[in-house]
């Protein structure tokens, strides 16, 4: 969790709002600095978790998270975060034979068809517990990357059903969280992975972009970040205004900067 | 991911160092040298696996590409349990290369090889090896290369331009400082026989594995399906997955796969722009990385990109992999006759470096990358494009960020720009002031430029001392 930006996005821990769906986006950098912001976010905010990383080992979000003073292991052990590590899971699926269904079932079969199964994972995994434990807030699923899943073979429709079941699921019956990471292919001409940016762009909340610099790479200043909001319940003034800033990754935290006014200029 | 057999390890060399210090009983301020280590090789093996070292920045275990130029690109090598992915020259040339380097590393260090290829044999590909440079000999061939190149007179160091000591370095420590994590090859000689029949390798030479029965339908394409079980069956058989424990010593399994995607596979992606199964690659890979990260293996990959017609294809299969290097060659291209890259073979792009256990990554300062394929040696070199040469001569250090930052309205000529460079130059208080004093219009000197985009506005109205930014001296 980055400090900083929770003071631009007007929030902390202890007043995360409910019922939204967040948009991260990454075009020409890599924007999963995001995903362990919003990770240890949720853990710190008390929050029935269910993170479905495919790109990276749990070791990796393990680790990152301690220096963001989370721990994945103990939020696991204890039933808060439900981890699905999809770069493990696609070994098993892949060699296994016929077993049990898999959330990642989609990978054995010729033609990948749909994600219910991953869904039904979802719903399970963030299901209220009926006994007097159900202390966790909200649940909230955080999926890195749904790009992935287009590369898996998917279609972008399937992965736009995914996510609207989720929305229901999650968000509206459970006044949960959603939060995506999806890669803006640029000028790869990517159609499918267009058709599912714009589709969550329609119908996401809050959309975090981060970029890389138009003019290449600097060492003191790695991209920039833009902040879209599109709640209506914000005040007029804030409605559809998008912010611009600059950002520098750390070891250990993100320093956020207006436009042009980093520390290494000034 | 090797996270636990890296801290393992990590502790076990230290250990072993320690231990081979009080039994040659010198002082405990073992010089822990090229030479120290070569005398107790035997002794601090049997700990470490041969051939890696813990990375400084995140813990990974890593292991050398066989190129120490670009393992120092890479944040110091290649993280076990990650795919390199090389992007092949046009005519395939020097891709190839640096793939039997990775190979040839492998060797010197007793890793277990896999090589997968559909146009060459695999035993034929580890003929055509590079022969290594070691210790005794390489000195001498590795100055005389390096001289053939040089004037004596650059190692002497540059006292007037003193901006010169600010450039990055490259690796210029020669073989003898990294013997033991990266070696250097003799591209002009071959792997000894002794040393390739001692190694430990497997062949996957898809016409051979080819089999008309039993094509059951998958999702993936046959070829690779089948690489995919082959690799499978020998992390499981060999245990370089963790899970079953190994009887001997753990050692590291280097997985090389050539040309992958190209239509020999059974692969149409380098046909057609909208083919069936365009997935088959990309899940090909995602499946790869799943089994490296639970084994203890590094793999590389060679890739033709340029033959890739759907561009949407190349950016996915860079999302999937871990570090991504492009080789282009000046072979054919226009460059090949361009002046500034008259010394060079080719460029190499680093396109992508991992996040492994961290936020940041390892990133070197140096973009603007050659390469060069001397007589004996494959060498990585910073070439300074025109723009920067320019940019270095004409601008205060600390200037060039602001001219990469076009966004925020610090073009060349603008306003920004000239107020900047002129409260720049105040801060060089002797500079200033000596412009200041001065009582006549300044006369346009050499170095013009600066003068020019400070603007004749300023300094020839007469008003100069209340220009902003100059020290104004109050009459």
């Amino acid at each position: 969790m980055f400090p900083e930006l929770n003071n631009l996005l007007n929030t902390t821990p202890d007043r995360a709002e409910q019922g939204k769906l967040t948009l991260l986006c990454d075009a020409k950098t890599d924007g999963s600095f995001l995903v362990h912001h919003f990770l240890s976010f949720y853990l710190k905010a008390n929050c029935k978790v269910c993170f479905v990383a495919l790109i990276q080992s749990f070791s990796h979000y393990n680790i990152v998270g301690q220096k963001l003073g989370v721990s994945l292991t103990a939020a696991r052990e204890s039933g808060q975060l439900v981890f699905l590590e999809g770069l493990k899971s696609s070994v098993d699926v892949f060699f296994r034979a016929q077993a049990a269904p898999h959330p990642l079932q989609f990978l054995r079969e010729a033609d990948a068809g749909n994600l219910q199964p991953l869904y039904e994972f979802v719903r399970e995994a963030l299901k209220p517990v009926g006994d007097g434990q159900a202390a966790w807030r909200c649940p909230v699923l955080l999926v890195d990357d749904l790009s992935v899943l287009l590369s898996l073979g998917l279609g972008a429709v399937a992965v736009l059903d995914f996510v609207h079941y989720c929305r229901v699921a999650v968000c509206w019956e459970r006044k949960g969280n959603i939060v995506a990471l999806v890669h803006d292919s640029g000028d790869a001409e990517d159609e499918e992975n267009d058709i599912l940016l714009n589709g969550l762009s329609h119908q996401s909340h809050l959309i975090l972009r981060a970029e890389g610099l138009a003019t290449g790479f600097c060492r003191d200043v790695h991209g920039q970040l833009r902040v879209l909001w599109r709640t209506p319940s914000q005040p007029a003034a804030q409605r559809d205004r998008s912010l611009t800033y600059q950002y520098k990754i750390q070891d250990k935290s993100v320093s956020f900067f207006a436009k042009g006014m980093s520390p290494a200029v000034l | 991911m090797a996270a636990v057999a890296t801290c393992g390890t990590g502790a076990g060399s230290t250990g072993s160092i320690a231990a081979a210090a009080s039994k040659n009983n010198v002082t405990s301020f073992q010089r822990k040298g090229p030479r120290a280590s070569g005398t107790d090789s035997g002794c601090s093996r049997l700990v470490s696996i041969a051939g890696t070292r813990p990375s400084v920045r995140n813990g990974q275990l890593l292991v050398s590409t066989g190129l120490p130029a670009l393992d120092q690109l890479l944040g110091g090598g290649l993280a076990v349990g990650t795919v390199l992915l090389i992007e092949e020259d046009k005519y395939n040339i020097y891709s190839s290369l640096v793939f039997k380097y990775f190979l040839a590393e492998g060797i010197i260090n007793g890793h277990t090889l896999l090589v997968a290829s559909v146009k060459e044999d695999p035993a034929d590909i580890l003929q055509e090896l590079p022969a290594p440079l070691l210790d005794d000999n390489c000195k001498k061939d590795f100055d005389e290369d390096v001289c053939n190149d040089k004037t004596p007179d650059s190692n002497i160091k540059m006292k007037i331009a003193w901006r010169y000591q600010l450039l990055p370095k490259m690796e210029q420590s020669g073989p003898v400082s990294s013997s033991r994590f990266g070696h250097y090859y003799d591209a002009s000689k071959r792997m000894p026989q002794e040393l390739i029949e001692a190694s430990k390798w497997h062949g996957f030479f898809f016409p051979e594995k080819l089999s008309s029965t039993n094509i059951e339908s998958c999702s993936l394409t046959h070829g690779y399906r089948k690489l995919l079980q082959f690799i499978q069956n020998v992390i499981y058989e060999e245990g370089f997955d963790g899970s079953s424990p190994q009887k001997k010593q753990k050692n590291i399994l280097r997985i090389g796969i050539q040309s992958l995607g190209s239509p020999l596979w059974g692969d149409d992606i380098c046909c057609t722009e909208n083919c069936d199964n365009s997935h088959s690659l990309t899940k090909f890979l995602y499946v790869l990385r799943g089994l490296l990260r639970t084994s203890l293996s590094a793999c590389i990959i060679t890739m033709p990109t340029h033959l890739i017609q759907n561009k949407a294809v190349i950016a996915r299969v860079t999302n999937l992999s871990d570090t991504v290097v492009g080789l282009e060659s000046f072979i054919g291209s226009e460059r090949e006759t361009n002046p500034l890259y008259k010394d060079y073979h080719g460029l190499i792009h680093i396109r992508q470096i991992p996040r492994l256990n961290n936020l940041i990554y390892d990133v070197s300062d140096v973009k603007d990358l050659a390469f060069k394929l001397k007589r004996k040696l494959f060498t990585i070199e910073w070439v300074q494009d025109n723009y920067l040469r320019q940019e270095r001569n004409i601008y205060p250090p600390g200037f060039s960020y602001l001219l990469k930052q076009k966004d925020s309205a610090w073009g060349e000529g603008s306003l920004q720009h000239s107020t900047f460079l002129m409260s720049f130059l105040a801060k060089a208080t002797a500079f200033a002031s000596r412009l200041v004093r001065h009582s006549e219009p300044l006369k346009q000197t050499g170095s013009g430029r600066i003068l020019q985009a400070a603007g004749p506005r300023l300094w020839h109205d007469g008003r100069r001392q209340e220009a902003p930014g100059l020290l104004a001296i109050p009459p």
